[in-house]
Parts: structure tokens; C-alpha cells; sequence
């Protein structure tokens, strides 16, 4: 067997493959609903039901989209220079934490004002969380994969230091969970008396501006000529290190946003939770946008529409909501399958 | 409180404790050295080493008996070996991505698995783990005979490991072969030897023994499965390997070292009483790994065919 | 070479047919080698050999045709089958594992896989005395790494006699050696032939195709155009039929020799890969003239390459363009002083085989003006300037959108070129600027390269080809283990002493004299 590259492929076969690797995740998915006894048509029904059958539900999946928009057009950057960022979720928790920092009172100044410096606050503190693997990758050529993986459970563990001495909140019954933020700096909700809040549409406007920056600005062209090929992007005066600390500091930042979004936008405070692997799932909320910047809110919202389904479903029908994690990461895998598929044909012989 | 620092090294029950902390370790770090052997990054240990520990404590408790219960988990993790060796070596995927989606499918089906199967029970249910067993003789050796000698089989077992992986490696034709599928696949092939059976075959032992590594904290270890219990020993031991420069002997002392600094770090907290928050201690271990790889990253030799994929006739 | 042979046929190849797409690699070919028989496979770049090996051993299947050997009919796809059946192949691309050892590369896969123990002490036995045999001599327990090209090669011919290959295939074998390493191998094939041994020698040189063997198969875009026998057959016959129409040798004119352009001056430099370290480079550069660099590769050519190209900064030394010394350096640095470069490897170097024609052209100019402005790209004008690139150098592709990597070699360096000589560069680094080509890109690229010379760009033409350096430059170097000899004007020295050169001999009084050399044109 052998892979031979394809011609420039149809429109036609670049969306087919990839609808038929989410054709591939349901039919998995289904069949392990049936392993857990259930019918699977009738939990794919409660799952769409629970995802957009109503306002509440659509409501709550958006919600829920917002920082996976974040943490997936962070890895959607990352990925395009090859610069392995598995520490989206560390990242996230640094914007989080900053938001804490520069949001309970430290600053008094109005919402127009506070709120960019807690977002430039937040991004800073993203940034260089990722710039200490982007240096150690190019100064001393350490694998950014296992550096940004680890921060993950050293950052985790420092919040939770902060959250039990210094960030922690005296009248929070001894629970590790910080002060709320003042409500200048809370993200406003979209409409009155429901969760979704203003971060969604900055989640929409950072796509935006992340694909503008991919598609038509300098540092986009040179992020992907050093994602293909380093050494020709060197040879032809590219400045490879430099680029992947940009690319660093951007994508960084993007996933400290959603920290910002989840703590001024929807809980108001910190604690250990508030992200239940946003992170991670990122990377593949990236793959499936096919790294593409507007992508991004189309597959975050996907992803987003099968984890508030699948709670809703798994409250019903019994069938455990972990059937949402397999979905995802099945669908990350057919996914990568796809695009290989979309470029290259397979001789058997 | 400086000399109580000093003195828990000397205690045989620290010792004691590096090694059983080691011996997951040594596993694991066993099999991802392998795949890199054979040129193959294998991301998915932190996923296979929760299968293993899974799937081997799951079939004690439903009734099978230890070792069966380490044949199945060795099994699980193979299973998902030959999966990420399919999908990197003919289909050339990028092994970053597909190992860490290896980690999330073998991750979030096992949590599905465990709810499905036990969705009645709140509490974990215990087993019968492997019991220390004290070597005749060996075990009579004072200091050592306590500490090497008076464990649980599987730690034995993973001493037996390293020295059979080194054996393979660096003394039968098979090893040679898996060797220079990792230097230069292009030799391989040229001498009629498919690497791709090599790196496929080589993932899947590899991770059948990442999964022997999780079962050992299920079996062994511990007595029962919990949530998020490998916590990262994968990664850790991805480190290791890179520390051990891709060396089995090499990489054995470091996973000691590391199980041993592990085992302090958890002393010191005592002696310390609280004085330094525990965060600090248990982030150690994650920090110790990132500076170790920061030492050996410039003069490490890694196998020069290490992530590049291989298609035949192309050269 | 012929008095082993009994006629007796020992491989037989029938109808080999193989397509990829729409191209036609090989077209029914069909021939058969005797025994103790050397046949030269000959044929330019693209003209269907390598393809032709490869389906003899089974890393592709052919579309029909068969391949026998010894009477036995070899199952397709099979590498293991070719060497079951006693079939020995030299790459040209050395086929070992740099990290491991003589030994190891020798005997991998030549004990059973399954067995819990690997006889290295039999295996040394077998390769010395297979080495005593056939006098090349070579230390098992040496590492790859630390080997000559030419020790390679030998290492290569006796992982074949150490699988008892009857028949050895020989891909492009003088490709990398010296002359005197060539005449060296030319002797080993005498003897391996002398013990019964057949060959097939594939080339693109005449000469040597004329003195090595027995029966000439020529090849012309994958199809057996001629078969002649040696002693009835000339060069220019062969030529003909290689080639099929004339190719004209370039006009060469009377250099317009100018001003240095660029000069190293006492240079030293790490080395690139696993190439030679520079040690106390002079070069000048003059405008108008090209200056080829001869040598073996792995001698330092690559880290010069990379040296003039910006990606590698001299440890020690000076560089001078246009009589200023430089202070900073780089890829960046290069293109801002008008340096335009052809990479020896189009494919990893020259080229993101994953990004379009247009991202390509524009990616050593993309800050300028002219394409980008405030940090945003000006795709109109980039796409602009890959339509008159594939315009005025007559690039076959579908479209400036289209992905490099699907265009052939050709086209690729077509591309290289349009990029590097946009804007008139005052001076031209061309690295094995021919390799791989065809006959037709081939002498594209030489009369682009005598273009620039005479509009009065300096050229260092680097190649391994000593025929394409003795054509085209007006002066010559030779490298040899990072060193570079004092240069020679064209045809102040035979090919002989070129040798000699490549050889490393004769470089002390080099390095000295060097220094000296600038003024007689200053």
C-alpha cells in the first residue's frame, strides 16, 4: 500500500471526505449506544433535542461554544505553524486567573475601560505562558508537546495554590474558589436572563480577525510557510524562530481569552472547574474547522451542540454522557483520516 | 528538621515506595521507548496507560483472575497501538495529533465503559491487588532484600522488562531491525524487511506495555480504578525517555530517580508540616521532567528517523 | 569483460509495463542479461531506469509484464523475493543506516527475525572474508557516519555478496566518487564479473558505459529505444539514440570578466549535515564570469552553499561584496544585496511543496513594497508576478493557485530560477542547479545560467558533475574536505589533475597562494 498525492482535489471531494468522517462518528457513537442498551436513533434524537430542539437549549450550546471558539482558533494557529500547543487549557486558566487579578477591585475604573485592560491583561499572561516552551523549543530544541502538556498540570496546581492563599475568597466557606469580579467587569449578557454573554461575540470578532491575520497578512503567510516547511521558509529569509514566538504569543493569548469569557462572562469567579478540558478539546474543535479560522465557530459550536446534548440526553435516557468525549475524539481521528484522504489516493499495490 | 530531610532517605520504607512507584513508570516508559525506537512518537500513553489500568482492574473484579487481568489490559493497549500505528505509518498521519486523539478516544471510552458497567455503584469497587511477594533468599539481604525484593510480582516483572527489551533490542535480529527502522526505514526496506509490519508491530508491544503500566497502578498499586488516576504519568514518561537518551538501562535510572524524588518529595511534605503549600511539592515531579529534558535535549541522540513517515519506493 | 560469460540467461525482463496517471514511465520493455554479462542501462534523467529497478525489486508492481530470474518468475511487490532470488542492487542514495555500524547494516534481515539471538561473530567472519575475496576492504565494526563515500559504496556491494547476489545492480554508481574511486569500483566489477557475477550499470555517461560494458540498453521516456553491442558502437551513436534529437552544446562566448563581486576571505565555517567543515575559504567572485566548484559531495560544498545563502554565519573570516566587508548575515541579508540563489534541494529547500506557485515566488520578496503594505499581503501583485514568472520561463502549470508539489522537478527549478533572477541579481549561487533533470530542463537551466553571465552577473556554479563544471565555467575550484584549491582558469588543468584535487592531494601550496590570487585581476 502507498499513498500517492492527489491533484488539486474538487470542491465537491474536499467536503465529501470530511462528511463522511462525522458519518463515521455517529455510526461509532451508535454503536456504542446500543452496547449501553440503548436505541440509538432515539438517542441521536434526544442529543439534537438537547443541543437546538429549543431557545434554552440553543442558548446553552452557543454558551457553552464560547470558549471553545477560543481554545480552537488558538490551536487553529498553532497548529498552522506545526507549533504543538497542547497547553491551551494551561493557557486558559492564566487568562482566568488574571481576570481575577485585575477584576475584583484591583482597578476601579468603568466597564469601557476595564474590561480591554482585563482582556490585554489576560492575553499577556496567556503569551507568555506559551512563550517559555516556544523559547525552550527553539533555543534548545525541547519538544513543545511535552513542555506544554506538563505546564498544564503545574499551572492547574499553582491555581490552586492561589485559589487556597492568596486569590482565595474569605467569605467562601473555606471552599477554593476566589472573589467574584466587580460588576464592571462582568461581560454583559446578550439577552436579559439568559447565560449567553458578550464574550460569544468576541469570540465571533477574534475569528474574524484571526482569519484576516491567517488569509491576508504577512505573519499569516509566513506562519504557514514555517508550518510546511521550516527549512525553505529559512532559506528563502523567513525568520523561523521569531515567527513561531509570534505564533506563539497570538495563539497564547487567543486561549487566555477564553478564560476571560468563562470568568467575566459566565461564572463571575474562579475555581478549579471552570473548564472541563476546553483545552484539549480545542485541538480538535481545529482539526475538524480543517485549522480554518471561521471554521472554528462552526465546528465549536458543533462540538459544543453534542456536550450540552449529550448531557441532556444522558439525563434521560441513561446512556452516560462520556458517549460525548468518545464523539470528539472520534471524530478528531476520521477527521485527520479525511483531509489525508482528500490529498492523497491509497494504491493498494 | 534539616537532618529529618537527611534522614528519610535512609529509611527502608522510602525505598520501598520509589520502587513501587517506579515500576508504572518503568513500563510505560519501556513502551514508548520501543515505538521511538522504531521511529513512531506514541502520544497516546497517556490514554493506553488509562485502558490498561481499566481493562486489567475491570476483569479482576468481574471475576478473572490477576494475571488474566494483565493479559487483557496488555491486550486493550495493543489493540490501540495497532490503531495509532495504521493510522501513522501507512496512512503517514501526523503523530502529534493522532496520538493525542489516541489519548481522547482511549480516555473517554474507558470512562464510558466504566459508567456503562458500573453505572449502579458510586463508590469504586476494590479487588484483591497483587500481594508482595518476598524472594527466597534475596529477600534476606538487609536494606536491599527489603526494598528490591519483598515486592508485588508486577514490580519484578517490570525489572524483568528492561532487561528483555535491551535483550531484544541490542541482541537479536529483530531488535537490529527495529533499530534501524528508526535510523533510516529506507535500509530497511532495501534488505526486504516491510517497516511497516516493524513500526506497526513495534507500537503495538509498546503499548501493550503502557497498558501493563496503568494496570499496575489498578493492580498493584492501588486496588481500585478511579478518574484522571494516571494524571500525567504518561507524559512524565515521555520525558524519561528522551532522559534516558532512547537507552533502556539509561531510562530505567531515570525512572528510579524519578519514583524516588516522587517518594520524597511526599516525606518532605510531612516534615515540612505545612509550611511550604503541597502544591509546590506535587508540582516537583512535572518540573523536575521539563528540566531534565531542557539538560539532555542538546546533546540528546534521538533516532534520525524519529516522526518522519515512511512511504515505500520513495527515496 | 566478456570471457565469464557461458550465455547462459540468468534474468529475463518481459513487457514491463508501468504508468502513474497519465505518464508512461516504462513501455514494454522487454531484455534479458547473460551471465557474467555487464549490461549498461542507459539513459537521461526521467527516461524511465530507476523506474524500471524499482519494479525489479518489487517496491513497485508493474501494470503488466514479467520479470524472471534464473528461470524462476519473481512475484510482484516483493522486495524480499528479488533478494530470495539472488539480486543485489547499489543505490545511488545509499540505502544504510548512518548511526549503525558496517556490520549491523550488512546483516540486517540476513538472520531469521524471530530468533532470540543474532550471530554477529559469523556475520564479521562472513564480511571479512567476503571483503578478502573481493578486495574491499572495509572495517565491520566501523560506524557509517565516519565512512568515505567511496567506503560506502563498498559497504553497499557487499551487502549484496553477502546475500550471495548472482546478479548486482549498479544505480548511477559513479555518481559521488572521484575519478580514482571510479577507476577503483571499474576494477571491482572486473573481479566480480571474473567470479561468474552478472551486472546491469546504469548511466548517463557515455564514457563510462563504454568502458565498463558488454551491451548497451538505451532508454528514452520509458521506452527501449536501442540495443547495441559495446565494441559496435561509438559515443556519438549512443548519444543519438539516448537523447533522440541533437542537442546542441551551448555557445560559450569570451567572458566580459568585471569587478569582484563577492569574496570570502580566509572563511571558516561549521559543516552542514554530515558535510565537511569549512576551513579558511577564498573565493572571488568576479561579474561576468562563472566559476564552477568541482569536488565529491559531503567535501563542504553543502555549508559554502548554505554560507553564500545566509543560512550559515562563518565562524571565522570575512565577506566582502563589492569591496564592502559584511557585518551581519543572513538569508535576509543575501537577497538584500542582490545575491539570487538556486538550493541544491529544490524539494526541501527550494520549495514549500504544500503552499502555491504564487506563495512560493514571493516568499523571498513577500516584505517589499511591491507585495505587501502595513503588514498585509498584495495577493493581486503576487499572483501577478507568478503569472509573468510562468510567462517568460515557460513554467508548464495549471495555474498560479496550483500546489508545487505537483509539478515536475523541471518546472520546479524553472520556478527557482524566475524567483532567483528576479530583479537582475548581481551575482548567482547555483547548487547542483542540473540535478535530476532532463536532457531539456538541463540545457534550460545552462543557457539561463550563461544569460546572467553575459548580462555581467557573477556565478558559482556548484556541481558534482565535472563534465556540466568543465563546459561551463570560466573558472575553476576544487573542494576537497572543506578546503577550497586556488582556482584555474578554463582548460589550465585536465581532468586528471582535477582528480588529483578532488582526491585531496595537492591543497598545501593551495591555501597559501590563495590570498595572492585577487590581484592579477584587481
Amino acid at each position: 500500500m502507498r499513498l500517492e498525492p492527489k491533484p488539486a482535489p474538487s470542491m465537491a471531494v474536499t467536503l465529501l471526505y470530511p462528511a463522511m468522517a462525522i458519518l463515521a462518528t455517529f455510526v461509532i457513537a451508535a454503536i456504542l449506544v446500543m452496547i449501553a442498551g440503548a436505541a440509538p436513533l432515539q438517542v441521536f434524537g434526544l442529543v439534537i433535542k438537547g443541543a437546538v430542539g429549543s431557545q434554552f437549549a440553543l442558548v446553552e450550546t452557543l454558551t457553552r461554544a464560547t470558549p471553545l471558539i477560543f481554545t480552537g482558533l488558538a490551536i487553529a494557529v498553532a497548529f498552522r505553524a506545526k507549533l504543538w500547543n497542547i497547553g491551551a487549557e494551561a493557557q486558559l486558566y492564566a487568562g482566568a486567573v488574571m481576570t481575577i487579578i485585575l477584576g475584583t477591585g484591583a482597578i476601579a475604573a468603568p466597564a469601557g475601560i476595564l474590561i480591554p485592560i482585563i482582556i490585554v491583561g489576560a492575553m499577556t499572561a496567556g503569551a507568555l505562558l506559551l512563550l517559555g516552551p516556544a523559547i525552550l523549543k527553539t533555543r534548545f530544541g525541547v519538544d513543545e508537546v511535552v513542555t506544554t502538556l506538563l505546564l498544564n498540570f503545574i499551572f492547574l496546581l499553582f491555581v490552586s495554590l492561589l485559589l487556597e492563599g492568596p486569590l482565595k475568597d474569605p467569605m467562601g466557606l473555606g471552599w477554593p474558589q476566589s472573589e467574584r469580579v466587580v460588576a464592571e467587569a462582568r461581560l454583559p449578557r446578550i439577552i436579559q436572563g439568559k447565560r449567553l454573554h458578550y464574550g460569544f461575540i468576541l469570540a465571533i470578532f477574534s475569528a474574524i480577525a484571526v482569519w484576516l491575520i491567517m488569509a491576508k497578512s504577512v505573519l499569516g503567510y509566513e506562519m504557514r510557510a514555517v508550518g510546511h516547511n521550516p527549512e525553505a521558509a529559512r532559506f528563502a529569509g523567513i525568520p523561523v524562530n521569531r515567527v513561531l514566538v509570534k505564533t506563539a504569543l497570538l495563539s497564547g493569548g487567543l486561549a487566555a481569552l477564553a478564560g476571560v469569557s468563562e470568568v467575566a462572562g459566565l461564572k463571575g469567579n474562579l475555581t478549579l472547574d471552570i473548564s472541563p478540558g476546553y483545552g484539549y478539546t480545542g485541538i480538535v474543535v481545529a482539526m475538524l474547522a480543517l485549522l480554518n479560522p471561521l471554521g472554528v465557530v462552526i465546528s465549536a459550536i458543533f462540538v459544543a451542540g453534542i456536550f450540552v446534548g449529550a448531557d441532556a440526553m444522558s439525563r434521560s435516557a441513561g446512556v452516560p454522557s462520556y458517549i460525548s468525549d468518545v464523539m470528539v475524539a472520534t471524530a478528531l481521528l476520521s477527521m485527520v483520516t479525511a483531509i489525508m484522504l482528500t490529498r492523497f489516493r491509497i494504491r493498494w499495490r | 528538621m534539616l537532618l529529618d530531610a537527611f534522614d528519610i532517605l535512609l529509611t527502608t520504607g522510602f525505598w520501598v515506595a520509589a520502587i513501587r512507584i517506579a515500576s508504572p513508570l518503568i513500563f510505560a516508559t519501556m513502551g514508548e521507548l520501543i515505538c521511538e525506537r522504531a521511529g513512531v512518537l506514541n502520544l497516546g500513553i497517556e490514554g493506553i496507560m488509562t485502558v490498561g489500568a481499566f481493562t486489567g482492574w475491570f476483569t479482576v473484579y468481574a471475576g478473572g483472575d490477576l494475571w488474566t487481568g494483565v493479559m487483557v489490559a496488555a491486550l486493550c493497549g495493543a489493540m490501540f497501538g495497532l490503531l495509532h500505528g495504521f493510522l501513522t505509518v501507512p496512512l503517514g498521519l501526523s503523530q502529534h495529533v493522532t496520538g493525542i486523539g489516541i489519548t481522547l478516544l482511549a480516555t473517554s471510552l474507558t470512562y464510558f465503559t466504566y459508567r456503562v458497567a458500573l453505572s449502579e455503584s458510586t463508590s469504586p469497587p476494590k479487588i484483591e491487588p497483587f500481594q508482595p511477594y518476598p524472594v527466597p533468599g534475596l529477600s534476606e539481604i538487609p536494606f536491599l532484600g527489603e526494598t528490591l525484593f519483598m515486592q508485588t510480582p508486577l514490580t519484578y516483572l517490570a525489572f524483568i522488562t528492561v532487561g528483555l527489551v535491551a535483550w531484544v533490542l541490542y541482541r537479536t535480529p529483530l531488535g537490529l531491525a527495529v533499530r534501524a527502522a528508526g535510523e533510516n526505514p529506507v535500509a530497511v526496506e532495501a534488505q526486504g524487511i516491510s517497516v511497516t509490519a516493524i513500526r506497526v508491530g513495534a507500537v503495538m508491544v509498546g503499548s501493550a506495555l503502557m497498558a501493563i503500566g496503568g494496570a499496575f497502578l489498578t493492580m498493584s498499586a492501588f486496588n481500585s480504578f478511579f478518574f484522571e488516576m494516571i494524571n500525567g504519568r504518561g507524559w512524565i514518561c515521555i520525558a524519561l525517555v528522551v532522559f534516558g537518551s532512547w537507552r533502556p538501562g539509561k531510562a530505567l535510572l531515570g525512572a528510579i530517580l524519578f519514583a524516588a524524588f516522587d517518594a520524597y518529595q511526599v516525606r518532605l511534605q510531612q516534615v515540612t508540616g505545612g509550611v511550604i503549600p503541597y502544591q509546590i511539592f506535587l508540582m516537583l515531579p512535572y518540573i523536575l521532567s521539563i528540566v531534565a529534558l531542557i539538560v539532555v535535549a542538546r546533546r540528546a541522540s534521538y533516532p534520525k528517523a524519529l516522526m518522519v513517515p515512511y512511504q515505500k519506493g520513495e527515496r | 569483460m566478456t570471457a565469464q560469460s557461458n550465455g547462459e540467461v540468468v534474468l529475463n525482463l518481459s513487457g514491463i509495463t508501468k504508468t502513474f496517471g497519465p505518464l508512461i514511465a516504462n513501455d514494454a520493455i522487454s531484455f534479458s542479461l547473460k551471465q557474467g554479462e555487464v549490461i549498461a542501462l542507459l539513459g537521461e534523467n526521467g527516461a524511465g531506469k530507476t523506474t524500471l529497478m524499482n519494479i525489479l525489486f518489487g517496491h513497485y508492481v508493474a501494470d503488466s509484464g514479467t520479470v524472471t530470474a534464473f528461470g524462476k518468475e519473481l512475484p510482484k511487490g516483493d522486495p524480499q523475493a528479488a533478494l530470495d532470488a539472488r539480486i543485489g542492487m547499489v543505490h545511488q542514495h545509499f540505502t544504510l543506516a548512518d548511526n549503525m555500524t558496517v556490520l549491523d547494516n550488512i546483516a540486517l534481515g540476513t538472520q531469521k527475525l524471530f530468533w532470540p539471538s543474532f550471530d554477529r561473530a559469523k556475520a564479521r567472519q562472513r564480511i571479512v572474508s567476503h571483503a578478502e575475496d573481493f578486495g574491499l576492504s572495509v572495517n565491520p565494526d566501523a560506524l557509517i557516519a565516519d565512512l568515505s563515500v567511496g567506503e560506502r559504496q563498498r559497504v553497499e556491494i557487499l551487502k549484496a555478496l553477502y546475500r550471495d547476489a548472482r546478479i548486482l545492480i549498479l544505480d548511477e554508481p559513479t555518481a559521488v566518487l572521484t575519478p580514482h574511486e571510479t577507476d577503483a569500483l571499474f576494477r571491482t566489477l572486473k573481479m566480480l564479473v571474473a567470479k561468474g557475477l552478472s551486472i546491469i550499470f546504469i548511466s548517463h555517461k557515455l564514457q563510462e558505459v563504454m568502458a565498463v560494458s558488454d551491451r548497451v540498453l538505451v532508454l528514452r521516456g520509458g521506452k527501449l529505444v536501442g540495443e547495441e553491442r559495446t565494441a559496435e558502437t561509438d559515443r556519438k551513436a549512443l548519444a543519438g539514440l539516448m537523447v533522440g534529437e541533437e542537442i546542441k552544446p551551448p555557445q560559450i562566448s569570451e567572458p566580459q570578466t568585471g569587478k569582484t563581486v563577492f569574496r570570502l576571505e580566509n572563511v571558516s565555517a561549521k559543516g552542514v549535515g554530515t558535510g565537511a567543515d569549512l576551513h579558511d575559504i577564498f573565493l572571488d567572485l568576479k561579474a561576468g564570469e562563472i566559476t564552477g566548484l568541482a569536488g565529491v559531495s559531503g567535501n563542504g560544498q553543502a555549508a559554502l552553499a548554505a554560507l553564500i545563502s545566509g543560512t550559515l554565519s562563518p565562524t571565522k573570516g570575512r565577506i566582502h561584496i563589492n569591496g564592502e566587508t559584511i557585518g551581519s548575515w543572513s538569508p535576509r541579508h543575501a537577497l538584500a544585496h542582490k545575491i539570487g540563489r538556486i538550493p541544491e534541494d529544490r524539494h526541501a529547500v527550494g520549495m514549500i511543496g504544500d503552499m502555491s506557485v504564487t506563495e512560493n515566488v514571493v516568499s523571498e520578496r513577500y516584505l517589499s513594497n511591491r507585495f505587501s503594505k502595513m503588514g498585509f499581503l498584495n495577493w493581486g501583485a503576487a499572483r501577478r508576478f507568478a503569472e509573468s514568472i510562468i510567462h517568460d520561463f515557460d513554467v508548464k502549470c495549471p495555474s498560479p493557485e496550483a500546489r508545487v508539489r505537483l509539478l515536475s522537478g523541471g518546472n520546479m527549478q524553472k520556478l527557482i530560477l524566475g524567483r532567483a533572477f528576479d530583479g537582475d541579481p548581481q551575482m548567482i549561487l547555483a547548487s547542483q542547479p542540473t540535478r535530476g533533470l532532463d536532457v531539456g530542463a538541463v540545457s534550460y537551466v545552462h543557457a539561463q545560467l550563461l544569460k546572467a553571465r553575459a548580462r555581467g552577473a557573477a556565478i558559482l556554479l556548484i556541481s558534482e558533475d565535472l563534465d556540466e563544471v568543465m563546459t561551463l565555467a570560466d573558472q575553476i575550484v576544487v573542494m576537497s574536505k572543506g578546503r577550497l584549491s586556488a582556482p584555474s582558469r578554463r582548460g589550465a588543468r585536465t581532468i586528471a589533475d582535477l582528480g588529483t584535487l578532488m582526491a585531496g592531494h595537492g591543497f598545501e601550496s593551495a591555501s597559501n597562494t590563495a590570498p595572492k590570487e585577487p590581484d592579477h585581476a584587481a
